[in-house]
């Protein structure tokens, strides 16, 4: 009955669409104002780059500028201070790009790692039961993240760093650590003979925990005893890489600087730039992973404590299996953003002169050779690129940890 | 023989857990780990504390008028009190002021109608803030009309350049963000990925390529004798990055209105732009009102970076002034005054985004 109720109705909801449909004009038709309109949007896409390629090329032929990537094979002819590969002056744009795209990886590596550090232990200062810390991480946090980060780039640099005495007279710990207006410089490890060894070794005991662990869980799943593997792991890890570094005479020495004339030889030099750049990053975007820290951990139901305190469990436990990994869930889409941000924002380096990929190549070479649309879409390209790579490890890592729900 | 029962009279709690001494107990030396970090947090404070009210008030000096007035100890706010004007408008002229006061005067009273609570006519005071109060606003900065004089936009600068960067973009991105949300929501393939496309290709870039891109391209994609304004170039440049940003934030307001609302236009017949001017758009913008001023903010200390295309916003004409042989080395002073001034904008801003969320959180 009720079936044939339906019927009825809907037939004479198709009389009634048809007859209006048939009144209406045919662009007024669902289907065809929806294909319309979309023809349409490809047709003014096309029409818009169209029309900037064709003013674009005029301009360029005006100007005398030949398109192409030709002139990544050309001689650059400027210095860079800092590289991680071999480059002069006589090298090519090409290799300025390598440069600059390599010196941007270092900023946005170190600054990972230094922002979430930090930004965990302020999150978790700011939760503190300590009232006097819990307050000083949240003024931290209020300071640093409501400054623009140029603003804090620019303090670190000018007024901090450009303070610092002259080599001469530079703050120092021991004859390791020397500070001054050029830099920081630190001991540089010089692997010697048997080195190779030493790494193979420390390796292969990595691996045999690995396995013990591996084992160990087994174990645990098979007959659900726990088996202690700490001290085992420590073993393995310690006691065969002692014994190879006697064997061996100890295969490292680390080469310190010293003054020399007016400036300071070998070592390691981390340069004024690539210090406030880190600084300034590091303290911008802790600042920011505090509050994903501290809205984590409060997300977590505080029945999930108490539940685990009730199964007997001790606070390290607890905090390692119960909390941790549901704090994780909520915590990693919001960390992989500022992750994006921070590789995003070492662009900054440009305003100080730290030689990263926007500062070498899309500032100096393009300069030099007015290739604009070329350097700049190899430019966006490469952080798309970068981001793409970081959403898809942090996504992969995200469905990990995501709650398997029946 | 049995005694009475006399029930002893409450004793009243341990002195050590109640007042002064009870809280410090409970909340800085609870463990002995707890009262290490006191400890040590009090260590920090004295080291550090002292010598910067010292250096910023104590020994600062306030009034003079150069150079001289400075004696060295402490900070010399004479630096920044002689140059207050120039951090806030940058170079536009002196006896012209009054423009610039005006026009943040009036965007400054609207605001106040909109925050205070129970004022009539909200809705229209709205519209006349986003549509009329801008095209006001530029004819008092710019001039040309009236008799005022004009007053191009490379004198414009400072504080005053800084606002007008960051609420044109804002303004711009709101519509422009709208639409690209409702696009990538929408059910034409076309139109979702040339959305999708926008969205992600301006999200994944630095804005100082797109600054770049905006300075360096947009002048050759323009067809012959037409030249952009400096400023326009970085507006454009600051609207299309900051439309991406905000295309996000109403996305997610749009996923949270419940399907039944969208059902609910469809069943009343309303058009697609019926139902989403009418009824899913004032529900998704509701709640992602805080979403939007937290852009805002970051919109805000974003646009720092016109300085490497050359535009001198708040920060650049700071930095700018370091460069003043008769001035050198007041550094500490101008960025602290500079980052003071984004403070409170910021602060304040993200406070109001605090309050709103309570305010807007009905419900369970």
């Amino acid at each position: 009955m009720e079936r044939r109720g339906a019927s009825v109705c809907s037939a004479y909801a198709l009389t009634v669409m048809s007859r209006s449909e048939a009144i209406t004009k045919w662009w007024n038709q669902g289907r065809n104002r929806v294909l319309l309109f979309q023809v349409l949007l490809i047709l003014g896409t096309v029409l818009f780059f169209f029309l900037i390629g064709a003013n674009a090329l005029s301009n360029l032929e005006k100007q005398g500028i030949t398109s192409g990537f030709s002139f990544l094979s050309q001689k650059a002819g400027f210095g860079i201070i800092q590289t991680l590969i071999s480059y002069d002056e006589s090298s090519t744009y090409g290799r300025t790009f390598l440069v600059g795209l390599l010196n941007t990886i270092l900023i946005s590596v170190l600054g990972i790692i230094c922002a979430t550090v930090l930004g965990f232990l302020v999150g978790i200062a700011r939760l503190s039961t300590n009232w006097l810390i819990a307050k000083l991480a949240a003024i931290y946090i209020e300071i640093f993240r409501n400054l623009p980060l140029l603003l804090q780039v620019f303090f670190w640099y000018f007024a901090v760093l450009r303070s610092l005495p002259l080599p001469r007279n530079s703050l120092q710990m021991g004859d390791w650590f020397f500070l001054n207006i050029r830099g920081i410089y630190i001991p540089r490890p010089v692997p010697e003979q048997g080195f190779v060894l030493l790494g193979i070794i420390f390796l292969l005991s990595i691996a045999g925990v690995c396995a013990l662990k591996i084992w160990a869980r087994k174990h645990q799943e098979k007959t659900g005893i726990e088996l202690p593997t700490l001290r085992t792991s420590l073993a393995i890890v310690i006691i065969p890489s002692t014994i190879t570094w006697f064997a061996t005479g100890g295969p490292l020495h680390w080469e310190l600087s010293s003054l020399q004339g007016f400036n300071f030889k070998g070592g390691l030099t981390v340069i004024p730039e690539l210090a406030a750049l880190l600084l300034a990053l590091t303290v911008y975007t802790s600042s920011l992973i505090a509050e994903i820290v501290r809205s984590g951990i409060l997300s977590v139901n505080h029945a999930q404590t108490e539940a685990a305190r009730a199964l007997g469990l001790p606070q390290r436990k607890i905090l390692r299996l119960v909390i941790i990994p549901q704090a994780l869930r909520v915590m990693i889409p919001q960390m992989t953003s500022q992750y994006l941000n921070l590789v995003k924002n070492s662009s900054l380096a440009t305003a100080i002169g730290y030689p990263d990929l926007v500062s070498v190549f899309a500032g100096t070479s393009l300069n030099q050779t007015g290739q604009a649309i070329e350097i700049i879409a190899m430019t966006m390209a490469v952080y798309l690129t970068i981001n793409l790579t970081i959403s898809w490890l942090m996504n992969r890592y995200n469905a990990r940890t995501l709650l398997q729900e029946q | 023989m049995t005694r009475a029962h006399t029930p002893h009279s409450d004793l009243p709690p341990p002195l050590t857990s109640v007042g002064v001494v009870g809280w410090l107990r409970r909340n800085l030396f609870s463990t002995p780990l707890n009262t290490l970090f006191t400890l040590g947090a009090f260590y920090l404070l004295y080291r550090l504390m002292p010598p910067m009210v010292n250096w910023a008030l104590l020994d600062a000096d306030w009034t003079g008028t150069g150079r001289e007035a400075c004696s060295g100890d402490g900070a010399c706010w004479v630096f920044v009190r002689l140059r207050f004007i120039h951090f806030m408008v940058g170079f536009y002229p002196e006896d012209q002021l009054w423009r610039p006061v005006a026009a943040f005067g009036m965007a400054g009273l609207l605001l106040l109608y909109l925050l205070l609570n129970g004022l009539p006519y909200k809705g229209w005071v709205a519209g006349f803030t986003l549509l009329g109060s801008p095209f006001i606003a530029f004819f008092l900065f710019y001039g040309g009309l009236f008799g005022l004089p004009v007053v191009e936009t490379h004198q414009w600068g400072g504080l005053m350049l800084t606002l007008i960067l960051s609420t044109v973009g804002m303004l711009l991105a709101l519509p422009f963000g709208t639409l690209l949300a409702l696009g990538r929501r929408s059910s034409m393939p076309v139109a979702r990925t040339l959305s999708v496309v926008f969205i992600e290709l301006w999200r994944g870039v630095p804005l100082i390529t797109v600054l770049f891109m905006s300075s360096v391209l947009l002048p050759l994609f323009m067809p012959d004798g037409i030249r952009l304004d400096k400023l326009l170039r970085a507006l454009i440049g600051i609207s299309l990055f900051q439309s991406a940003y905000m295309a996000e934030v109403i996305r997610s307001g749009l996923q949270a209105v419940p399907k039944g609302q969208y059902e609910a236009a469809d069943a009343l017949g309303l058009s697609y732009w019926k139902a989403m001017l009418l009824i899913v758009l004032p529900q998704a913008f509701k709640t992602v009102i805080p979403g939007i001023v937290n852009t805002f903010i970051e919109l805000f200390k974003d646009t720092t970076l016109v300085l490497i295309i050359g535009l001198f916003d708040l920060l650049a004409t700071v930095q700018g002034s370091f460069t003043d042989s008769k001035w050198l080395g007041f550094t500490a002073e101008g960025y602290i005054f500079a980052g003071l001034i984004y403070w409170l904008f910021c602060f304040s801003m993200s406070r109001y985004s605090h309050h709103l969320e309570k305010k807007l959180h009905t419900g369970y």
